[in-house]
Parts: structure tokens; C-alpha cells; sequence
């Protein structure tokens, strides 16, 4: 057997050795590293935005795209759920004692089913009042009806302050 | 409640979940591929390099060992189907390789002891028989935790028989039944280990929290001294009358280790090192047999000098010097200089040769991984049983390496153990499969996914006021 090949052989095994070596760490890489984070709320608006057969045709043709400068977040800003934070999906979010509410509130002052915020056809997000004994206040002021939210304007609910955020 | 309902649904909008298959066979199946291929390399390049040709066993050899891993593979897909996707494949490349450089031994003139690789090959099908034999019947590792004080009756027996058998190259490690010789200290190390786990899952508040603090290091009670004591009391005992110093290393290292992992009190590690050296120290000065191995490990070359004539510390020196960095080639070294234990205690000497420094980091690599993939399972292991036990086999795993390894390359004294997998010898290679099948078994329990929990109400009514 000629010195050339032994010598490619001898090199060649030890390649292949080595390949092993890296092959096994990169597949324990991807045991590490291969962790998926997915956004629960964009894939719960996904799977909703079929059955809301009262959207008006263009709203899904727009594909829930929403327009440019609109709040993309909610965010609790005082109260006992401060730094919680919702995504604004197009969905709609339901504040209130009640357990199945979107946000839960722990406040004596809430009424189960306080208030809910919503886009509207526009894609402009409204605060209604759902009849609370409290009230709901936009800014200073008590709401009464349906009411779009400027940007950056506080929304208290008894203790609980929220706002809409890009 | 409300407040954690709040988080639950709204806070934490994202989940992290694995990527990718969630049982990752397809994963080991390819490395097991590699794993045999490479094998087959070794075996065509030590013929090509010895006789000139490819070796004529070559097919068949090739066939064997891809129909163990083959077999291995499916019985772990049907009963463990979430287990690490590494642990089979590096086993099957050690193992495998371990037979090439047996067989390359075999091939030598020099070497006038029987050939080794055909028992071997036997050795290693029995292995992974009880290999798929644990995997089968074993349905759960918790089931060893009932055994516990069993397994220390079983661990004292299987250590103390070797005494009443006749010493063999100078230490009472064997014992032998009808012709056959087993190790016993090889099984010895699980079940020890199984041991250990349960009893420290039990014990280890005790040893933790009840220590007076003394010169910033929490010292242990009197009395939860008893058992470390009594462990380190039958090491030394097992130094003494059998000279076998691997072994009385491996169980009190082990011992060391786990009490460590299940106290977290660096004091243990510090008292387990003192009383180590103490032992060894004490029995070094009068114990002939284990002071010639010091002075081997001192001077390796001291025989040389005052004989002519090289000893096997000697030898493996010049071999891991004669290797270089790429070594000499497969089938191309003189390790079988060494002679005697050349294919079992010294096979390392044949690695470091023939495949230089690049091979030797290479297998230190993959005993390396193999211990990390076991201590990964236990950093997963969600029962404290099942985490004490995969540290306990891993620990017992990564000593058993470096005892030898570090004995061979003079680190320190040589002690007669083998290399898990690479090295001749049953008892060894069965061991190590079942070891291997038992971390295999806690990791299928600990990656494995969590039921999917009962629908609750909450939920269903949330998705109706929402839509």
C-alpha cells in the first residue's frame, strides 16, 4: 500500500473523528438554542379572524394591517397589574372582576364586566363603558359614550390606569 | 386568583416551547449511521496499513455492529421515544472503535496472548442485550428507588467477594465462576450508585442544614459523619485487601460527588479530598504492590535505568511521545511494545500513538459529551431520585475515564480499570451498556413532554366572550 494513501487515510480518519465531534455539539447547539418563542395572542388573532363574519369585506381584504401610527399594545400602568401589557390584535379586549375577562381586574371599584376597547371598521380603537357603578374615565373625564382613544391618554378603571402605546 | 388569571392570560404572551422534533430519533438514527461508518474506516485503514488489502472480515464486521445499533435504535424508538438523541451513537462509536483497535492489537506479532476482538464482538452484543434488556423492563427508574438498601447489600457483597478470590497481576478485582472471570466491581458502580441516590434524597436535608460553622465552612455533625466514614472505612479497606486502587477512588469519589450535588456544601468536597489523601497516603507506605505503582508514577523511567529494559509505564510514555500530534496512522504504531494489558488498561497508549494528540482530544471529547449528556439529564430530571442517580452514573462514568486515562499518561498512580467501551474486558463493556441504557431511561422521563392538562372551564368560557 503506497505511503500516499495511508498518509490521506490516517488524516482522513482523524477528519472524519473530528466531524463526529462537532456534528454531536451542534446537535446539542440546537438542544439549546432551538427553543421556539411564539406570540400567543398573534396566533390567537389568527386562528379568530375567521369566524367575525360582521368585519366588513375590505377590513379583511387590508388583512388586519393596521395603519400606520396606531397603538400596537396596551399597557396597565398603575394598579395591582402594573406592567402587564396585551397585544393590540384587532381583537377585542374586555376589562372587568370577571374571570373571564381579557384583563382581570383585582379592584374592589371594578364591576365585573367594566368596560371593553375595540377597533372600528377605521382600525381607530374606542372605549365603551359597559354600564359599571364606577365609571370608566378617559383622561379626566366620565365616559358616556363609545369614545376613540387618543394616543398616550389614560384610561382609569377604579386603581387601574391603562394605556394605549405603539 | 384574579390577579394570576391576569398573568396567565394576558401578561406572559409568549410561550417557549422546544423546536424541531420533540423526540429527536431521526437525530440519533443519522448519528448512529456516522457512528458505525466510522468504525468500518478504522477497520479498512488498519488492514490496508497491516496486510495491504482490506481486511476480509470487513463486510461482516461492518454488518455486525450496524445490526446491534440497528436493533438498539428501534427497541429505543418502541421504549423510550423522547430519550437524548446522543447517548446510543457515542456508546456505538466507542464501543466500535474500541473493537478496531482490539482487533488491531490482535494483528500484532509481538502480542502472544489470544486474540481479543471476537470475544469482544460477543462481549458487546451481551451488553447490548442487557442494554435493551433495561430499556424493556425497566418502565420507570423510580421503581430502583425501592431497592435502595437492597442495592447496598448487593454493592457490599459484589465488592467484598473479590477478596476471597486468588489476586490476579497483583490485585483481587475478579472473581471467577466455572472458568469465567468477572469484574465485579464494574457492576458494583451502578448499583452503589442507585444506592447512593436514595439514600441521599432522604438524607440530604439532614446533611445540609444541620452543620455548625466553623472558619467560614459549615462542618457536618458528629453523626451525620457516619456514613461518609463508613463509605471512605471501605475504600481503604478494599485498597488494602484487594490493592486495587481504581476502584476504592471510584466509589469514594462517587460517594464525594453525590453527597456534593445533594448537599451543595463545598465543606463535603473539601473533607471527602482530605480523608482521600489521607487514606492513599496511609496505605501508599506500606502497601508493596501500590508503592511499585507510585514509583511508577513518580519515575516512570526508573526500571528502564536500573534494568535495560522497559516497563509498560515506560512504554506508554514513549508511545504517547512516539504519536505526536496526528500520530503515526492506524496499525502503523508500536504500542504493542507494552505487551502485557496492552488491549485493556494501556489501550489508551495505542490511541495516543496511532492517532496522535488530535485522536486522544477526539475521545476525550466524546467520554466528555457522553458525561455531559448524562449530567444534562439530570439538570432535566424532574423527581430528586432520578437527578442523583443520572449525576451518581455520570460522575461514576467521567472517574472511571480519568482514573485510567490519567493513569496511563502518568497523571497519576495506575490503577487496573478500563476504559468504558474502548477497552478488553466483559464486565466492562456489559456495565457500561446497561449504565448507559439506565440514563438513557431517566432522560426518556425527563424530555418527555408533559401531559396536555384538562381543558378548564376558564378557558372555554374566555374564547366565547371573546369571539
Amino acid at each position: 500500500m503506497s505511503e500516499l494513501t495511508l498518509t490521506v487515510m490516517r488524516l482522513g480518519f482523524l477528519a472524519v473523528l473530528w466531524l463526529f465531534v462537532i456534528v454531536t455539539v451542534q446537535v446539542i447547539r440546537s438542544d439549546l438554542f432551538g427553543t421556539r418563542v411564539t406570540q400567543r395572542t398573534a396566533r390567537r388573532a389568527e386562528a379568530q379572524r375567521p369566524p367575525q363574519p360582521r368585519q366588513a369585506p375590505q377590513q379583511a381584504a387590508r388583512g388586519g394591517r393596521q395603519r400606520r401610527g396606531a397603538p400596537t399594545k396596551l399597557v396597565v400602568t398603575e394598579g395591582s397589574l402594573t406592567g402587564t401589557t396585551v397585544a393590540l390584535q384587532g381583537q377585542t379586549i374586555t376589562l372587568g372582576r370577571a374571570h373571564d375577562s381579557t384583563i382581570v381586574l383585582d379592584d374592589d371599584y371594578a364591576s365585573s364586566r367594566h368596560a371593553r376597547i375595540y377597533p372600528d371598521r377605521d382600525g381607530q380603537w374606542i372605549v365603551e363603558d359597559l354600564g359599571s357603578t364606577n365609571g370608566t374615565y378617559l383622561d379626566r373625564t366620565r365616559l358616556t359614550t363609545p369614545t376613540p382613544i387618543p394616543p398616550g391618554a389614560p384610561i382609569r378603571i377604579g386603581k387601574t390606569v391603562i394605556e394605549l402605546r405603539k | 386568583m384574579s390577579t394570576s388569571q391576569a398573568t396567565g392570560t394576558t401578561g406572559s404572551n409568549t410561550t417557549i416551547s422546544p423546536g424541531g422534533l420533540p423526540s429527536r430519533r431521526n437525530t440519533e438514527l443519522a448519528m448512529l449511521v456516522f457512528a458505525v461508518l466510522i468504525p468500518v474506516f478504522a477497520y479498512a485503514n488498519v488492514g490496508l496499513a497491516i496486510n495491504g488489502e482490506m481486511p476480509a472480515g470487513m463486510l461482516g464486521y461492518g454488518l455486525g455492529l450496524g445490526l446491534m445499533a440497528g436493533v438498539a435504535h428501534l427497541v429505543v424508538r418502541r421504549f423510550a421515544p423522547y430519550a437524548d438523541p446522543l447517548m446510543l451513537p457515542i456508546a456505538t462509536l466507542l464501543n466500535g472503535l474500541g473493537l478496531v483497535l482490539i482487533w488491531r492489537l490482535d494483528q500484532s506479532e509481538r502480542l502472544v496472548d489470544p486474540p481479543g476482538a471476537p470475544n469482544q464482538l460477543m462481549w458487546s452484543a451481551l451488553g447490548i442485550a442487557l442494554f435493551l434488556a433495561v430499556l424493556v423492563f425497566l418502565k420507570d427508574h423510580r421503581i430502583l428507588q425501592r431497592y435502595t438498601y437492597i442495592s447496598m447489600v448487593v454493592a457490599l457483597v459484589l465488592l467484598i467477594l473479590p477478596m476471597f478470590f486468588p489476586a490476579v497481576n497483583g490485585a483481587k478485582i475478579w472473581i471467577s465462576i466455572g472458568g469465567m472471570s468477572i469484574q465485579p466491581g464494574e457492576f458494583a458502580k451502578i448499583i452503589i450508585a442507585v444506592f447512593f441516590a436514595g439514600y441521599l434524597m432522604v438524607k440530604r436535608d439532614a446533611l445540609a442544614l444541620a452543620s455548625r460553622r466553623f472558619l467560614g465552612l459549615y462542618l457536618p455533625r458528629g453523626r451525620d459523619l457516619g456514613p461518609i466514614l463508613a463509605i471512605w472505612a471501605l475504600s481503604v479497606l478494599i485498597l488494602v485487601f484487594e490493592t486495587d486502587l481504581g476502584t476504592s477512588l471510584l466509589f469514594f469519589g462517587l460517594f464525594v460527588v453525590m453527597l456534593y450535588v445533594a448537599t451543595e456544601r463545598t465543606s463535603w468536597i473539601l473533607f471527602g479530598l482530605t480523608l482521600a489523601l489521607v487514606g492513599a497516603v496511609a496505605v501508599a507506605s506500606f502497601e508493596p504492590h501500590v508503592q511499585s505503582r507510585v514509583q511508577d508514577w513518580l519515575d516512570p523511567f526508573h526500571v528502564v535505568r536500573e534494568t535495560g529494559n522497559a516497563n509498560q509505564p515506560a512504554q506508554a510514555m514513549w508511545a504517547f511521545g512516539a504519536g505526536g500530534i496526528l500520530g503515526t496512522g492506524l496499525g502503523q504504531g508500536n504500542s504493542d511494545l507494552i505487551m502485557f494489558a496492552a488491549k485493556s488498561d494501556y489501550i489508551f497508549a495505542t490511541v495516543a500513538e496511532e492517532l496522535g494528540l488530535t485522536g486522544v482530544m477526539a475521545f476525550v471529547l466524546l467520554y466528555g459529551l457522553l458525561v455531559e449528556r448524562g449530567i444534562r439529564t439530570a439538570l432535566a430530571a424532574r423527581d430528586p431520585f432520578g437527578k442523583l442517580l443520572a449525576v451518581g452514573l455520570s460522575a461514576a462514568f467521567a472517574i472511571q475515564v480519568f482514573v485510567v486515562a490519567g493513569g496511563v499518561m502518568a497523571l497519576i498512580p495506575l490503577t487496573g480499570m478500563t476504559m468504558p467501551f474502548l477497552a478488553q474486558g466483559g464486565s466492562s463493556v456489559i456495565a457500561n451498556w446497561a449504565l448507559v441504557a439506565i440514563l438513557l431511561k431517566i432522560s426518556d422521563t425527563a424530555r418527555r413532554p408533559a401531559p396536555a392538562p384538562a381543558p378548564s372551564p376558564d378557558v372555554e368560557m374566555t374564547q366565547v366572550v371573546r369571539s
